[in-house]
């Protein structure tokens, strides 16, 4: 079967059919009864005491959140207790994959001890051996909002939410922004508390009360605590700082002065970006914008990092909305910045929330590995369709802006970024405004509104199909490559349609 | 033995190997071969055949390098062999 944007839907999944189709699904959205518990927590002594008294078997789904990024130990140590105990077929659904998981999942995908993975965005080894084709089953991906919407609906069913937690209180409670390895705030990690079957926490830090716990004691049934969960330094992944790249920041300047030639950036305006450089370099420019003209923003969401912190700090934004800390500034100013506030996974961008977070901002500037003559964007695969990444919140945050801007390098290492159609599709093209690039900025003719508004810009402002011949010009036509049509895995939308299918790679 | 090496292995780039050699002989590994694997070997072709040079075993490895870098790294190695002893 193939859906409206003419992608292939293997048997057994829903077809998409439009980013707001979901609309006329309100009055059909059903969640399943929040977890009731009867009795105390269990205090339990190790990762097997565990599989014992939770009864894991074969089969069993077991759930876990990505906040201590790539420095979680928690994950790993229950793939060690899956290998000792065997147990097969295991239902891998993990918020994200980092690589310091591969070295514990890879012997355990190969052996089908895992055969199923759920998950929003993964990299590294595990995403290579999966692109092989080495999963049994079929790798779903799912949206970070979409994930909450799966599990409130019970299409994602949890046995067991194991949930690394930085301190814990002697009640049971539970929170990301204490302990020795504070990470900050726990978004991701709230639906599996609250829809899980049952829920253990694993901490290494326990006090005797913690101040209005984000994870509440009446779900959590079980306690371990261990010497370490992790290395909190391991949230620094990747680029969480303003790129000094001319090219980089000849994008973010051009950007900001589209964003202040509409008219976006006034008072009581909202926006999200993304942590990358390029980015976080579109936030300085807006910042330097701000203040010169004494602007001061309603709020700025979505994974925060110390950048952002600042700007709270001197005014700039009235408050933080933040389902995940990317450094340990953030950790630090969500304990103690009451405007520094958390947000949990459906707040923030699960579709069939009462006006998710995502649903306020006017803007938000994301990036792309590919975008295409349609402005369907692919943030899940490179353009060999090996699998990079994930949504993420890429399309919940694109759906509910105002204005979505993608920001990226015409070309990579030869590869133009703009294809004719995108190896995959992460987020449709109707849900994608405007395109930044260094040689040229378009508009999704869509967004006459826009254009309208910009009748009068001196910016390189040219038609998507113009810029993708430019960038031929530069690299010439890139040879049209076969793919296996082996299905391999799935996209699904924030809705839970599927946008696209991932195909196994090559040998 | 004469060889003359251009080039790095940085992204964008490519690094070009050259030595004397009976014929022609091109060897292309790239990291964007799959779309360009053909397009880098006519551009060296084309660049050994305006030097004249019929009898030269080059090896291409490519980051992304567009064209005119690939060029410029095979005249490159061409003028550092025919300097080397």
């Amino acid at each position: 079967m193939k859906n409206c944007l003419n992608r292939f839907v293997p048997e057994g999944f829903a077809s998409f059919n439009g980013s707001n189709d979901y609309k006329n699904h309100i009055s059909e959205y059903k969640k399943i009864p929040e977890k009731k518990k009867t009795s105390s927590y269990k205090t339990l002594g190790s990762i097997g005491e565990i599989f014992d008294y939770f009864n894991i078997t074969n089969g069993s789904t077991l759930s876990f959140h990505h906040h201590l990024r790539n420095g979680d130990a928690v994950l790993n140590l229950v793939c060690v207790e899956i290998k000792k105990r065997d147990l097969k077929d295991i239902h891998l659904a993990a918020s994200s994959l980092f690589p310091n998981n591969d070295l514990a999942l890879h012997d355990l995908i190969v052996n089908q001890n895992i055969t199923k993975i759920t998950t929003n965005y993964l990299n590294g080894k595990t995403a290579e051996l999966i692109g092989k084709g080495k999963l049994k089953e079929m790798l779903v991906m799912e949206t970070h909002g979409g994930r909450a919407r799966s599990i409130e609906t019970g299409e994602l069913k949890i046995d067991l939410a194991i949930i690394a937690t930085p301190c814990v209180d002697k009640d049971g409670n539970g929170t990301g922004k204490e302990g020795k390895n504070a990470c900050g705030v726990l978004g991701y990690a709230i639906p599996d508390l609250h829809y899980a079957k049952n829920v253990v926490l694993v901490s290494d830090t326990i006090k005797e009360k913690i101040e209005n716990p984000e994870l509440s004691n009446e779900y959590v049934d079980g306690l371990l605590i261990i010497d370490s969960i992790g290395d909190k330094n391991g949230i620094v992944s990747g680029t969480t700082n303003i790129t000094k790249d001319p090219v980089g920041l000849k994008i973010a300047r051009d950007a900001t002065k589209l964003l202040k030639e509409l008219g976006v950036i006034k008072n009581g305006f909202t926006m999200q970006t993304g942590a990358g450089g390029t980015s976080l370099a579109v936030a300085s420019y807006i910042k330097k914008e701000m203040i010169e003209n004494n602007i001061i923003g309603n709020f700025a969401s979505g994974g925060i990092t110390g950048y952002y912190v600042d700007m709270l700090r001197n005014g700039l934004f009235e408050k933080l909305y933040d389902v995940q800390c990317f450094d340990l500034l953030a950790v630090e100013s969500s304990l103690v910045d009451k405007n520094h506030i958390f947000m949990d996974a459906s707040m923030y961008g699960n579709p069939y929330y009462n006006n998710p977070i995502v649903n306020g901002l006017d803007l938000v500037v994301l990036g792309a590995t590919e975008i295409d003559l349609d402005y369907n964007v692919n943030v899940t695969t490179d353009s060999f369709g090996k699998i990079i990444g994930g949504s993420g919140g890429h399309s919940d945050t694109a759906n509910g802006a105002k204005i979505t801007m993608i920001t990226t390098q015409l070309i990579k290492s030869r590869i133009p970024i703009i294809k004719e159609k995108v190896t995959t599709i992460s987020t449709p093209g109707e849900d994608v405004d405007i395109l930044v690039t260094e040689r040229g900025i378009c508009i999704n003719p869509k967004r006459q509104d826009l254009l309208q508004k910009l009748e009068n810009s001196k910016l390189n402002i040219m038609k998507i199909e113009d810029l993708l011949k430019l960038s031929y010009e530069i690299t010439t036509k890139p040879a049209n490559i076969e793919r296996s049509n082996e299905v391999i895995g799935v996209v699904k939308y924030r809705d839970g349609t599927i946008i696209d299918s991932i195909y196994k790679l090559k040998e | 033995m004469k060889i003359g090496i251009a080039g790095t292995m940085e992204s964008s780039d490519a690094l070009i190997t050259v030595r004397p050699s009976e014929k022609i002989n091109i060897k292309v590994e790239s990291t964007v071969f799959d779309y360009f694997g053909e397009q880098i070997k006519k551009t060296i072709l084309d660049t050994l055949n305006e030097l004249n040079i019929a009898n030269i075993d080059v090896l291409c490895q490519d980051k992304g390098a567009l064209d005119f870098t690939i060029k410029a790294r095979l005249i490159t190695a061409i003028e550092r062999m025919k300097k080397s002893v």
